[in-house]
């Protein structure tokens, strides 16, 4: 009964992704501000109903949902919300609704559509160091998400500069100064998150498994992702890589992360596996 | 019968279209010699309302007379006020009456007259120009509806058409560039290269938009003095310009030279001591000052005066289509203007009045005659009669008033009070 409660809030969270992700391609044409309103309510909506459906399936499992690909997807799809509403009330970009809308409709879309994978019992998931662990990494994916969006508006809007030939994402999209500073706020938030949850799971390994370090898939390419977010980093400071050299590689970046996501366990296997079967 | 004549709205001016710019000078009504100006018009019976728009591109005097269309006394008036002969401005005035002056009314609150169509000041200046009528009391009920129309069908012009989207010049492409490259031009630098006459017209565009600072480098080093004097810039010697790049963040370059004066291998030098933060070059000198090949270098963005005139004729097409658009909406706004002034007419007033009291009267009767079934035809008549007359007597003075159209009386005024007053229909017009 109550799995069955928070199944449909999740279908109808979903709904509310997808017409907000409608409001903003309005917006994205017509520019009235209006439709960019009522799809940033849709999106807050969507949000504030996806976080109660997972109160309720965490209630009735007594476990966080992250059994599964599917519920490790509705999470993730959960804390992009959150960044975006948080980046959105910080800065006001508005156009960035489009890319969050498109991300978690699609990501939304998948989680309903996989069929549902047997769930164990699995005692190993549970603790602070695991939520936090959970939270940190999620979160900050998220934020590295976000600024893979701005690297993609930054581009549109510098080819049209640069090329001379300024045409339809010209009026509608912000100025590179703004893009670029946005991008780099989600990147060095992203990132000091990244860090830190990965802490945390190290912390949790060693308390569960009596070591720090396994040699799991999973473990070496979140390392891989947080080294190559730590060169940018570097390279941005040091070296002046900001602009389009940037943009370009958060957009890499979060690539790799959605593959370290979900193409290591598909292919390589390791203990993150079940959460993404 | 004078009852239904319409007040007469008329506009006489003269604009860039019509008259050269030593005449618009001369013509131009500063802040003070507005409010004096209005003082005379206000003592003057024959004009009821008034109000003077004044810019460096146009002088329009709207007004509303008394009787008559005093076309001729408000060009006498022009001429003493300014000191002008009349022969030497007659030939470049226009002169709209009623819908055609509306019309054009909010044509030039819409930008739709403007010489850089879509330009957004004409909007705050046409603001600033009803206050001080406002301000003056010379505007009245007409001219304060129908400046409010004029404000509210500008936003909407703005609003829902992109008039005002398309730089349809030079250097508002260039400024616009500007903005969609850096986020807050307040806090950026500007060095300008060359200190003739093209460059001094650039930054008075950038200065409307308040940079943080200006440097002015000349090879003659004395001009370089005398134009950053002029905006509160710096002076720089020539050859620190290398050097200079590494302070500012836009460069607008206008030399005379031949050759280029920043080439790609300074720029790129100079893009590693400013940590590759943006650099904006405009080049709007003849040969070009800037080589293009910096365009190449990330970060640094070079738009010549050939790159810039494109993006202008680009958006002169686009604003072709909004202008249709926009006409539209101005030429239904004048037909609903048309028709409130239409529903202050006394006779309509007069009649919704009779009417109202009508169908009160026809109201009560049905509903005292239902319970009063013994009542013959004889005392149904009685009451029917006496009603009637208490209603008609009621009006009768109130009518008289509204028809005793007095000599210095404002009509409107008392017009539209008493269709508030009753609650008759007013022609809605929003």
């Amino acid at each position: 009964m109550n799995l069955q409660t928070a199944d449909i809030m999740l279908q109808i969270s979903t709904m509310l992704y997808f017409a907000s992700m409608a409001g903003y391609l309005l917006f994205l044409f017509n520019q009235k501000p209006g439709w960019q309103k009522t799809a940033f309510y849709l999106i807050a909506t969507a949000v504030a109903l996806h976080f109660v459906s997972m109160v309720i399936y965490t209630i009735s499992i007594r476990q966080l949902p992250i059994q599964n690909l599917s519920q490790s997807l509705s999470i993730a799809a959960f804390f992009l919300g959150c960044m975006f509403l948080v980046f959105q009330y910080k800065f006001d970009l508005k156009i960035l609704g489009l890319f969050a809308s498109i991300l978690l409709s699609a990501t939304m879309l998948i989680v309903l559509m996989l069929p549902e994978a047997p769930i164990e019992k699995n005692s190993v998931l549970k603790g602070f160091w695991l939520y936090s662990h959970i939270t940190l990494i999620f979160t900050g994916e998220a934020a590295l998400a976000l600024a893979c969006g701005t690297g993609i508006l930054y581009l549109l809007q510098e080819k049209g500069i640069k090329t001379k030939n300024p045409g339809f994402f010209f009026k509608r999209l912000p100025s590179l100064d703004l893009l670029d500073n946005v991008g780099y706020t989600c990147l060095t938030t992203g990132f000091a998150l990244l860090t830190i949850g990965l802490i945390t799971g190290f912390i949790y390994a060693k308390a569960i498994w009596g070591r720090f370090w396994g040699w799991d898939p999973k473990e070496i390419f979140s390392v891989g992702t947080w080294l190559i977010y730590a060169a940018l980093l570097h390279l941005r400071l040091y070296s002046g890589w900001r602009g389009r050299k940037s943009a370009i590689m958060t957009i890499i970046g979060f690539l790799i992360i959605i593959f370290t996501f979900l193409g290591v366990n598909m292919l390589l296997g390791g203990h993150h596996q079940p959460f993404t079967q | 019968m004078s009852q239904n004549i319409l007040p007469k709205i008329i506009l006489i001016g003269a604009n860039h279209k019509t008259a050269p710019v030593e005449l618009r000078e001369k013509l131009s009504f500063s802040p003070e010699e507005t409010i004096a100006a209005l003082e005379v018009l206000k003592q003057d019976k024959d004009i009821k309302e008034s109000l003077i728009f004044s810019t460096c591109n146009r002088t329009e005097i709207l007004y509303i007379p008394s009787k008559g269309e005093q076309i001729d006394r408000i060009i006498e008036f022009i001429s003493v006020q300014r000191s002008i002969d009349i022969s030497k401005f007659k030939n470049s005035l226009y002169i709209y009456k009623n819908d055609d002056a509306i019309l054009h009314l909010f044509q030039v609150a819409s930008s739709l007259d403007s010489m850089v169509v879509g330009e957004p000041q004409i909007l705050g200046q046409i603001k600033e120009s009803y206050r001080t009528a406002v301000g003056n009391k010379s505007s009245g009920v007409l001219l304060n509806r129908l400046m409010h129309k004029a404000f509210s069908i500008a936003k909407k012009v703005r609003k829902e058409t992109g008039i005002g989207d398309n730089a349809v010049s030079i250097s508002y492409a260039a400024i616009e560039l500007a903005n969609k490259i850096f986020s807050d031009l307040s806090q950026k630098s500007v060095m300008l290269l060359g200190a003739g006459e093209m460059a001094e017209l650039a930054v008075e565009h950038l200065i409307s938009n308040r940079v943080k600072n200006i440097l002015v480098a000349n090879r003659t080093f004395k001009n370089a003095v005398n134009l950053a004097q002029k905006f509160n810039g710096q002076p720089v010697k020539f050859e620190e310009r290398v050097d200079a790049l590494k302070d500012v963040d836009i460069i607008i370059s206008s030399t005379g030279a031949t050759d280029y004066v920043m080439t790609e291998k300074q720029v790129k030098l100079a893009m590693k001591k400013r940590h590759h933060n943006t650099l904006f070059f405009i080049d709007i000198a003849v040969p070009r000052d800037i080589d293009p090949k910096i365009n190449t270098i990330s970060n640094a963005y070079v738009y010549d005066i050939d790159d810039l005139k494109n993006i202008v004729e680009s958006n002169i097409d686009q604003r072709g289509k909004e202008t249709i658009k926009a006409q539209r909406f101005i030429e239904e706004a004048v037909v609903k203007f048309h028709n409130w002034l239409e529903g202050l007419a006394i006779v309509p007033t007069i009649k919704a009045l009779n009417d109202k009291m009508s169908s009160i009267v026809e109201i009560e009767y049905k509903k005292t005659f239902q319970s009063l079934k013994h009542l013959s035809q004889q005392d149904i008549d009685a009451i029917k009669r006496m009603t009637q007359a208490i209603a008609s007597r009621t009006i009768h003075d109130p009518i008289r008033f509204l028809r005793n159209t007095g000599d210095h009386r404002d009509d409107s005024l008392y017009l539209n009070l008493s269709r508030q007053l009753f609650n008759l229909d007013i022609p809605e017009d929003d």
